[in-house]
């Protein structure tokens, strides 16, 4: 042998998990949450509703009144699933295009509006209270989620961290360190690739070498699981699994939600300048709005009526809270200076002054 | 009262934080079992436990994120940074997530932690050891950065930082860590932020300075005194946000100032100084605002350094030239 018969002393393991075909077809047993109607349908509505809001957000970019917009086109069954999983008390560090984990934990669309139109009280949002807002420099709320799960282990409080980054992250030592140190302390916490093929303009292949995503976990000494990011039913189920699994005191997990960007990576990109258009074409057929409806269409758990209602409440929805944001007015200047400090220090009185028209700047 | 080196006062006052507050954990490389590699962190796992006293793996930026994740958590976080040529790392951190949080959220999350690091050159140490780098934290909004020159202020305006509701970066000044013996009462009592303390009072000249500095800053009014010339002297201790009305109402007084520190002198807090002076002291001034500093060039190692840093002959020699102006 080329090896000298040197002996195996560890081999891994990297397991898939997809239960619904991209026709809507079933490929293997569903969970056990899937034989309750109400919940698949409120998964679906969730995910319809956001790519009716990203929509509406990107007309509104268009249209000079929202500023730079990251869309989830594509894979809203990630966000979504991943969230639907989490009981309240849990703590979301979302990834700046996050917004349907947000919006399924409460966090209101006038909200995102808000944050996404330049206005930090976006992030003041009516979501859980502990939260993190959008993350965006890539990966590095990784390390946080390691610290919140360390303060649940410390104070022995049944919650879980759920960390959520793009496959871009992967490649940053922010998101190592952070997974190799709850891997050391078995900490409640799951981190969440998704996977969506490109870094901006970098395809995977330049982002790694590495075969799956998921295998960075076993690295950091804890199970990854590559699940198919386009069909919400597994991305719900992995995440059930890893959020049961670190609540257990099992220590952390890892997902790597295999999906696809069919946008632009934000309204300031523009894909089809590195992309090529049959590769979107051909991920289309797989997007996982379409796929979950051919499904509960298939088990007559939705109709057309259904849809049509789903399509009108919506548009209410998404417009009411577009009224909203518009009708905010902004803040006089001088609010920068609010939340600076818990007590803004003498130093900055006079330019907080000067800012609010008082002069003596 | 018992005298204790600065290194020991930080000790007295981790001590004393965990004790009082069960919430604060001390955390980083090497501060359980040994005790740190300046041993500020000795005993503390003993007493406290390895989960209140961590030993991280060697990873700054971790340290630093672990901070906020827990900060905004409710616990109080104090990391250690083993040298402060090892925080650039976490210069992201502290100031993309640290020092913007509360701000970021509008007061719904908040990040009470502290981030203690050496501070300095002056100890013969290796390579990447001997950095000055607080003008740097300085212009982070949002963020403190203090930094003790004595044993007790190093006791009392640690157990300030470990109390305030907001990010704090904690400088410590290794050249005195056993050089600097002081009597420190383990009272719990804080020092206030935000404040500088005058160390002597004096009507020629103003020299403002922190940290180790303060040692030859001390010595050069003792020499300028045996000249005739009364210097006073200013520990800034704060250096963000840090307390103009003392520095202003010192030049007033004196209407000269000399600015001391070991850092590189472009974009150095000294400039910072000299600045507000010209803004807002500039009637006062009878010469120009002098600074003694390190040079603009990397801080040399061991057989250089003495030469990068600013003496207490650089120093008297500022002085004594702004004394000669009118």
């Amino acid at each position: 042998m080329a090896d000298g018969g040197l002996p195996v002393i560890a081999r891994f393991e990297v397991r898939h998990r997809n239960y619904l075909a991209p026709d809507g077809s079933i490929n293997r047993p569903l969970p056990a949450f899937a034989s309750d109607a109400s919940l698949l349908a409120s998964l679906y509505r969730a995910m319809v509703l956001l790519r009716n809001f990203d929509r509406k957000a990107v007309a509104l970019q268009r249209t000079g009144r929202l500023g730079t917009y990251a869309v989830s086109l594509g894979q809203e069954a990630v966000s979504v699933g991943i969230a639907s999983a989490m009981r309240e008390e849990d703590v979301l560090l979302p990834s700046y295009r996050d917004n349907g984990a947000l919006i399924w934990r409460g966090v209101k669309l006038e909200e995102i509006l808000l944050f996404w139109g330049g206005d930090e009280r976006g992030n003041h949002f009516s979501g859980p209270v502990q939260d993190f807002p959008f993350c965006v420099p890539v990966g590095s709320q990784a390390p946080h989620a390691a610290g919140v799960a360390y303060a649940f282990k410390l104070r022995k409080e049944p919650r879980v961290a759920v960390c959520m980054y793009g496959d871009g992250a992967t490649s940053k030592g922010d998101v190592y360190e952070a997974m190799n140190f709850a891997g050391v302390h078995k900490l409640p916490v799951v981190f969440v690739a998704t996977n969506n093929q490109w870094a901006i303009s970098v395809p995977l292949r330049l982002q790694t070498a590495s075969e799956t995503l998921a295998q960075k976990s076993i690295a950091a000494g804890f199970i990854g699981e590559q699940v198919d990011g386009s069909d919400v039913v597994a991305v719900r189920a992995a995440a059930e699994d890893a959020i049961a699994a670190a609540r257990d005191g099992q220590g952390p997990r890892f997902i790597e939600a295999v999906t696809y960007r069919l946008g632009d990576h934000t309204t300031s990109d523009d894909a089809s300048r590195y992309r090529p258009e049959e590769e979107v074409q051909a991920r289309w057929k797989e997007e996982p709005i379409a796929r979950l409806r051919a499904f509960l269409a298939g088990q007559k758990m939705w109709s057309k009526a259904d849809e049509e209602q789903l399509a009108a409440e919506c548009h209410e929805r998404v417009e009411a809270a577009v009224e909203r944001y518009l009708a905010t007015e902004p803040r006089g200047g001088e609010t920068m200076f609010d939340y600076l400090y818990a007590d803004l220090p003498e130093a900055y009185v006079a330019q907080r002054r000067q800012l609010a028209g008082e002069g003596d700047g | 009262m018992a005298e204790v080196t600065l290194v020991e006062a930080v000790n007295l006052a981790l001590a004393r934080a965990m004790e009082d507050d069960p919430d604060v954990v001390v955390l980083g490389e090497d501060v359980g079992i040994n005790g740190g590699v300046f041993r500020a962190t000795v005993g503390l796992q003993a007493r406290f436990g390895p989960e209140r006293v961590l030993d991280t793996p060697l990873a700054e930026l971790l340290i630093s994120g672990l901070c906020v994740g827990m900060a905004v958590q409710g616990l109080k976080p104090v990391g250690e940074i083993q040298f402060m040529g090892f925080l650039y790392p976490c210069i992201d951190q502290l100031v993309n997530h640290a020092s913007r949080i509360r701000n970021r959220t509008q007061g719904r999350l908040t990040c009470p932690m502290v981030l203690r690091t050496p501070h300095g050159a002056g100890i013969r140490a290796p390579e990447h050891h001997s950095e000055s780098a607080e003008a740097m934290l300085a212009h982070i909004p949002g963020l403190r950065v203090v930094i003790p020159s004595s044993p007790e202020r190093a006791y009392g305006l640690l157990l300030a930082a470990i109390r305030d509701p907001d990010p704090v970066v904690f400088l410590e000044p290794t050249r005195i860590y056993r050089a600097a013996k002081g009597e420190v009462e383990d009272s719990g009592e804080a020092l206030p932020l935000d404040v500088a303390f005058v160390l002597r009072e004096g009507r020629d000249v103003t020299l403002i300075s922190w940290g180790a500095m303060l040692k030859e800053t001390m010595a050069a009014a003792d020499a300028l005194a045996a000249e005739g010339i009364a210097a006073e002297v200013i520990d800034l201790a704060t250096l963000k946000p840090y307390d103009e009305v003392t520095v202003l109402g010192s030049i007033a007084k004196t209407g000269r100032c000399v600015i001391v520190h070991e850092a590189t002198r472009t974009g150095g807090f000294g400039a910072e100084i000299a600045a507000l002076i010209a803004e807002r002291g500039l009637t006062s001034l009878l010469a120009p605002v002098a600074r003694v500093t390190g040079y603009d060039t990397v801080i040399p190692m061991a057989r250089l350094e003495q030469k990068f840093m600013p003496s207490v002959d650089r120093i008297v020699a500022a002085a004594r030239k702004a004394c000669q102006f009118s």
